[in-house]
């Protein structure tokens, strides 16, 4: 049964690929990489619950944390004051 | 009654397992950008919320279960900001979305 739903992850991540191969923005790609970390800590998840080892749980948890905070580090990056509200207000960070 | 907790727990890998094809699906064929965040928070928070059930299932009452629901509860508040700073982002960055798919109205 893990193997059934580690395919369909392993599919998933292969359709977050080509996303970000395909994606004609920045943000499709990062998009794209936030998706495939995501669905990597279920790989992890899972390869910890089929080889019977629960420390991997600790990589996945880990991981959730590290995937959602280079996601905003690479829109901090591009758009400076991205995601706080310093940019919702009018006429900062305009580019 | 492990019987009952093993065919839940699969029926909740196999609902997470769909979950995820149908994000990823939507993310591959959605038109534009906006439409394709909707596909992976549905991809994040609800493919990955069931698979996460399902082990915590396989766990039962142990470690390995507060892992998973820290993991869980961790997704359910991180997916949704990550998609809305990316939404934001992408709208401070001038990206256009589209909005009639060529029908007139």
């Amino acid at each position: 049964m893990f193997i059934a739903v580690s395919s369909v992850i392993l599919i998933a991540i292969a359709v977050g690929l080509v996303r970000a191969i395909r994606g004609p923005s920045l943000y499709d790609r990062v998009l794209a990489a936030n998706m495939i970390g995501t669905l990597t800590v279920l790989m992890v998840a899972i390869l910890g619950f089929m080889t019977g080892r629960p420390e991997f749980l600790d990589i996945a948890l880990v991981y959730v944390l590290i995937s959602f905070v280079s996601t905003l580090a690479v829109l901090r990056v591009h758009n400076p004051g991205a995601g706080t509200t310093a940019s919702s207000v009018k006429g900062s960070g305009e580019q | 009654m492990d019987m009952v907790l093993a065919v839940l727990s699969w029926s909740c890998l196999l609902g997470g397992a769909i979950f995820l094809l149908i994000g990823a699906l939507g993310v591959l064929r959605f038109p534009d950008f906006y439409t394709r965040l909707h596909a992976v928070s549905v991809c994040d928070t609800l493919g990955a919320g069931l698979v996460l059930a399902g082990l915590m299932l396989q766990g039962g009452f142990s470690l390995v279960t507060v892992k998973l629901l820290l993991m869980f509860y961790f997704m359910m508040f991180t997916g949704p900001t990550a998609v809305h700073a990316l939404a934001q982002a992408a709208m401070q960055g001038k990206l256009q979305a589209v909005v009639d798919e060529h029908e007139p109205e």
